[in-house]
């Protein structure tokens, strides 16, 4: 008798602890990110990684499917005027915010009146074609353009299209520390560098359909790191895997690697007009096309892209309906490199390339100087901090430069900024009036179909003059445990829990 | 008055030498310094070290920046003795240019260390006053601001490269050597033959390089020796942050840098630069010890 | 004693003064625009412009810097350029974390060290004193993110024995928050264990070859006992102030170990700042820290001269 006495008692000492130990219930979703958030204010919001919480904590007007086109989420139905001037939504009804507080266009108009109106807004230029925003009735609102906006619709599936909750709208300082949305999750707590806690809101809309309870994201920035805590179980998932583990997580049976080609990618940008630094060789056609031909981009895939850096010949992402698939691929020639740099005058070059050090773009650096050594030109390497980088590119401080753009679902988003005389990422300061007038008109046109014929003249204009040479594709590789189920991964690299679950 | 202890064991200063000491002083020390096995085992470490840095370009069996698509990251074999990295070099050949680097680093920024902050410190140890309030608050100041942090900051604001990151650790570095000097100087002032060069009017400069110097020359070169340990310690942390030497030029700290991200497929490439530094630094560390137990016998 | 705290106190403002400011100057020589950063992808001109605006950067560095001092005055040390949080709020969040590290970082430097230390002493010239000095040089020799780097590979990749990285708080789960810190806080003690031991061992072996130890030896008493109750404690003065000069390199030890293990703390906190040229928080930060060094440097003083009797009668 004694001795079954004791038993139970260790037992339950047994059960008890093992019971403190699992800390973590069921249903929660840790997830692993590649940098810590910066403000959790969609006005202020400035970084990709931001957007991966945001796309949990609120609702925009409109939502991505995986193929890029516009879905409902907190308007139902939309319409464009006749003149393209005026955009009428349709709103949900029966949305409640976090707070509770009711949804309504009397809260749209709140919100994107604050967008286009704070200070600090990041959301300005985006919402600059916006000439004021109208209260037709509860659930309809109306957007009166300055001028038609083909782009409007992709930016307010975007942070300028999450609406937060009117009250809390009045102390911006409260906003960027407790985002009160209306997204499927709520705002728990935030430590930073450590981890942002979401919660189950359970008023949300669409509740029936988020199996997940609790939500705890993680930045480590550390890539080895991140994937050593998915794998040590500390983590159910991790965005932003490093190519270099790519085999080892393909290979592991507890882990599953998913990844899809996203709307970004990554370049070489020529200083061809940006300050003094601007005038190098590089300013003649002939020398640029012939760096690019003496890249191999299925190389630079294969060797430090594990082949998930799928290589591209434009700015615009093989998912979007606007890419151009009978742009050629410029595969690498060195002879005839070395023909156009003979051509050029310039047999022998050196050329200083610019970029911010990481693992991978160190790597691809290195690579293209190998590459390109063959053809004649000697590339000088200067890593920076990103910050320095920046800096570089704002002063024309470069003479070519590495870096990348995480891409928008709009086409004039990956061309309009970079490619235009005017526009605020075009650091090589490249100027082309025809480019102008077609990106500018692009922006005007109603459909695909108008548009279309517009960006294609528009890319193969930029092919054949290459102020910006394209890479590869900017990839969006998540690794995650076997126990996570029915996570589908989409192209602007967002992580949509609708109808993910974790298996106890 | 309670002094907080200097690096080198806190214990009080040696008695200043008159400078006229006879050669047989130095073979002592020598002799000393011989019988100590850690301290010969150092020198060895740091001869080896020197000669793999000076000798790189003609020991090393491969290109050290030159990559190879086709040999990624694989495991030591007889081709290559440590294996190789990201882009196909070989580490044993990067291991050998990298001595130069750190060797380079932790020389060098020592030397900044030294020729701004021995001066500094003769001056405040010796002339007081207002010279050493401000000598000391600024070093102090440096003092208070930990070692790392203001490597980091000075690192950043000149811009990551490896002349930087020795400027940087330099500065940081000076004011150990502030405090050291100025201690010294301070004990040797006190001496009755230096207030005797007084009388008999000799010039400030003329005590201090006669008397006062050669005194303070000899933990100033155990200082050395264990700073340049933590030089090279730091200047891989550095590279290690990003901050040092950048990629594709070796450098053990970049090297470790590049390393952690492979640790799963490829722990030869932490392993190799990481014992490396392990085996440097220790070096210069027994170095240093056995130069303080033969210079000053008080120690044992 | 109260002299010397005072005297201590009036010395510490100057240098925290001189502190501050050399922190200041470094961080407005640093190349990049901190608002470019903060601007993210978009780069909006317009925003860059407000920004700029806001955190005074466009005026003269002296006004910025009395503009900070006001400020720092009133409590507040600024919020972070990159995520508009609080300053205070950011250091309150982080100091418990390297707090915790820094302790048990520490409790495994006393622990490894002064025994090491005190044997080494007691059984100088043998086999085992000579093996502890190698064992304690060795420790010092490491790189600690290396030793991190390694021991993350083997502890928790390969064996899967403790977590890799991050943070517990001890309130949430008090045994995984210990086994969290466990690694880097041996990674960061044992190099200070190191150090801690060659010291002890020179403090030990100088007490020990004095004239009142050979007295208590000729007394009769145990050799165990006159190492412990005489020897040690008289030991224990240098020991002390070398324990100020190492909770610096604890500091500083601390931002790399964080690095390599991800721990939200302090040292993490001033890097990602420096690289994200957040300004704010560099400085409110560093001041922090050198307000706690001096702090410590101070404590580390009174304790000296409570210790040690004969400072205590002048």
């Amino acid at each position: 008798m004694r001795t079954l006495m004791i038993a139970a008692a260790l037992m339950t000492g047994v059960l008890a602890t093992t019971g403190a130990m699992a800390q973590t219930p069921a249903q929660t979703l840790r997830i692993g990110l590649q940098e810590d958030v910066g403000s959790l204010d969609p006005a202020r919001s400035a970084q990709v990684v931001d957007r991966i919480v945001f796309a949990s904590l609120c609702n925009a007007l409109v939502d991505i499917g995986p193929d890029l086109k516009f879905v409902p989420m907190l308007a139902t139905s939309w319409t464009t005027s006749a003149d393209g001037k005026t955009l009428t939504f349709k709103l949900r009804q029966g949305v409640k915010f976090q707070d509770g507080e009711p949804f309504n266009a009397a809260a749209v108009k709140a919100n994107l009146d604050r967008y286009r109106t704070l200070p600090a807004s990041n959301r300005k230029s985006e919402l600059a074609s916006v000439d004021h925003v109208d209260v037709v009735d509860p659930y309809t609102v109306a957007i009166v353009l300055k001028a038609p906006d083909a782009a409007l619709l992709a930016t307010l599936s975007d942070r300028a299209g999450m609406m937060l909750a009117p009250n809390t709208l009045a102390d911006p300082a409260g906003v960027a520390t407790h985002p009160v949305c209306s997204g499927p999750y709520k705002f728990v707590q935030r430590v930073q560098n450590d981890r942002i806690v979401l919660e189950k809101f359970d008023g949300y809309w669409d509740a029936a359909h988020y199996p997940i309870q609790r939500v705890i994201f993680q930045p480590i920035p550390d890539s080895t790191v991140r994937l050593a805590n998915l794998r040590s179980g500390s983590l159910d998932m991790l965005e932003r895997l490093a190519p270099s583990d790519v085999n080892t997580v393909k290979q592991d049976p507890n882990l599953r690697f998913v990844s899809v080609s996203g709307l970004g990618f990554y370049d070489v940008t020529f200083n061809v007009g940006n300050g003094p630094r601007g005038n190098t060789p590089l300013k003649d056609k002939r020398v640029r096309e012939a760096f690019e031909l003496a890249i191999d981009r299925d190389a630079i895939n294969h060797v430090i892209g594990a082949g998930i850096f799928t290589p591209a010949n434009q700015a615009l992402p093989r998912s979007s309906p606007y890419y151009d698939a009978a742009l050629p691929f410029t595969h690498r020639d060195v002879a005839k490199a070395k023909a156009l740099l003979k051509a050029a005058g310039h047999e022998h070059l050196d050329i200083e390339l610019t970029f911010g050090n990481s693992t991978v773009s160190s790597q691809v650096a290195q690579m293209l100087q190998a590459m390109l050594a063959e053809a004649g030109i000697n590339l000088k390497l200067r890593p920076t901090d990103y910050a320095a980088a920046l800096n570089a590119a704002h002063n024309g401080d470069f003479e070519a430069l590495f870096t990348g753009w995480s891409g928008r679902v709009d086409p004039d988003g990956n061309l309009h900024q970079f490619n235009t005389c005017a526009g605020n990422l075009n650091y090589g300061h490249y100027c082309n009036a025809k480019v102008d007038r077609l990106l500018n008109d692009a922006r005007t046109k109603p459909d695909v179909a108008a548009r279309k014929p517009l960006y294609d003249a528009a890319v193969k204009l930029l092919a054949d003059e290459d102020p910006i040479v394209y890479l590869y594709a900017q990839p969006w590789p998540f690794a995650l445990s076997k126990k996570v189920q029915g996570f589908t991964p989409y192209p602007d690299g967002l992580i949509r829990l609708r109808g993910v679950s974790v298996k106890g | 008055m309670a002094t907080p202890a200097t690096p080198v064991a806190p214990r009080p200063a040696a008695p200043p030498a008159d400078p006229e000491a006879p050669p047989r002083r130095r073979r002592r020390r020598l002799a000393r310094f011989m019988r100590n096995r850690a301290a010969v085992a150092g020198a060895i470490i740091v001869l080896i070290v020197i000669v793999a840095a000076i000798l790189a370009p003609w020991l090393s069996p491969y290109d050290p920046v030159q990559a190879s698509f086709m040999t990624v990251r694989q495991a030591p074999s007889a081709a290559h003795w440590f294996g190789t990295d990201e882009l196909g070099r070989d580490v044993l050949t990067r291991l050998l240019w990298g001595a130069r680097a750190s060797l380079l680093a932790g020389v060098v920024s020592v030397g900044i260390a030294v020729a701004i902050g021995v001066p500094l410190g003769l001056a405040a140890g010796y002339f007081g006053g207002l010279v050493d309030g401000i000598v000391s608050r600024i070093a102090d100041a440096l003092l208070s601001i930990p070692f790392l942090i203001l490597a980091i900051a000075l690192a950043a604001f000149l811009g990551p490269s490896l002349t930087n990151a020795m400027a940087a650790i330099g500065i940081s570095a000076m004011p150990r050597f502030v405090r050291l000097t100025r201690g010294q100087a301070i004990s040797v002032k006190a001496e009755e033959y230096v207030e005797g060069a007084r009388a008999i009017g000799l010039g400030h400069y003329r005590i201090i390089v006669r008397y006062v110097l050669p005194n303070v020359l000899p933990p100033i070169i155990v200082q050395a020796s264990l700073t340049v340990a933590m030089a090279i310690i730091a200047e891989a942390s550095l590279s290690f942050l990003g901050l040092g030497q950048l990629p594709p030029a070796p450098s053990w700290g970049s090297m470790l840098n590049t390393a952690k991200d492979f640790v799963s497929q490829a722990p030869w490439m932490s392993i190799f630069p990481g014992v490396a530094i392990f085996v440097a630094v220790l070096g210069f560390n027994l170095l240093g010890d056995g130069l303080r137990d033969a210079l000053d016998p008080r120690e044992s | 004693m109260l002299q010397v705290i005072a005297n201590r106190l009036l010395v510490a403002v100057p240098t925290l003064i001189l502190v501050s400011m050399l922190i200041f100057g470094l961080q407005k020589l640093l190349p990049g625009d901190p608002v470019l950063a903060m601007a993210g992808e978009d780069q909006d001109a317009q925003v860059i412009a407000t920004l700029r605006a806001k955190y005074h950067l466009d005026e003269p560095v002296p006004v910025q810097y009395a503009l900070w001092v006001r400020d720092v005055a009133h409590g507040d040390l600024g919020t972070s350029l990159r995520t508009d949080v609080p300053v205070t709020t950011l250091i309150a969040q982080k100091l418990p974390v390297t707090l915790q590290l820094a302790v048990m970082a520490m409790l495994f430097a006393l622990g490894i060290g002064i025994p090491a230390g005190i044997v080494s002493a007691a059984y100088r010239g043998t086999a085992l004193d000579y093996g502890a000095n190698v064992f304690a040089l060795s420790g010092m020799s490491i790189p600690n993110f290396w030793l991190g780097i390694m021991l993350i590979f083997l502890v928790s990749v390969r064996w899967h024995l403790l977590p890799s990285s991050g943070y517990v708080s001890p309130i949430d789960d008090f045994w995984l928050s210990i086994k969290t810190m466990l690694m880097p806080a041996f990674v960061l003690g044992a190099a200070l264990g190191a150090q801690l031991m060659r010291h002890t061992r020179s403090a030990m072996l100088s007490v020990l070859s004095a004239d009142y130890i050979r007295t208590a030896r000729a007394k009769g008493l145990l050799r165990g006992r006159v190492i412990v109750r005489h020897a040690f404690r008289n030991a224990l003065i240098p020991i002390v102030t070398v324990l100020a000069l190492l909770f610096g390199e604890l500091l500083a030890g601390a931002v790399l170990t964080e690095q390599v293990f991800t721990i939200p703390g302090f040292g993490k906190l001033v890097v990602d700042a420096v690289f994200n040229r957040d300004y704010a928080v560099v400085q409110g930060v560093v001041l922090v820290t050198a307000l706690s060094f001096i702090v410590v440097n101070l404590a580390a003083d009174v304790l000296y001269i409570l210790l040690n009797p004969r400072l205590r009668r002048s």
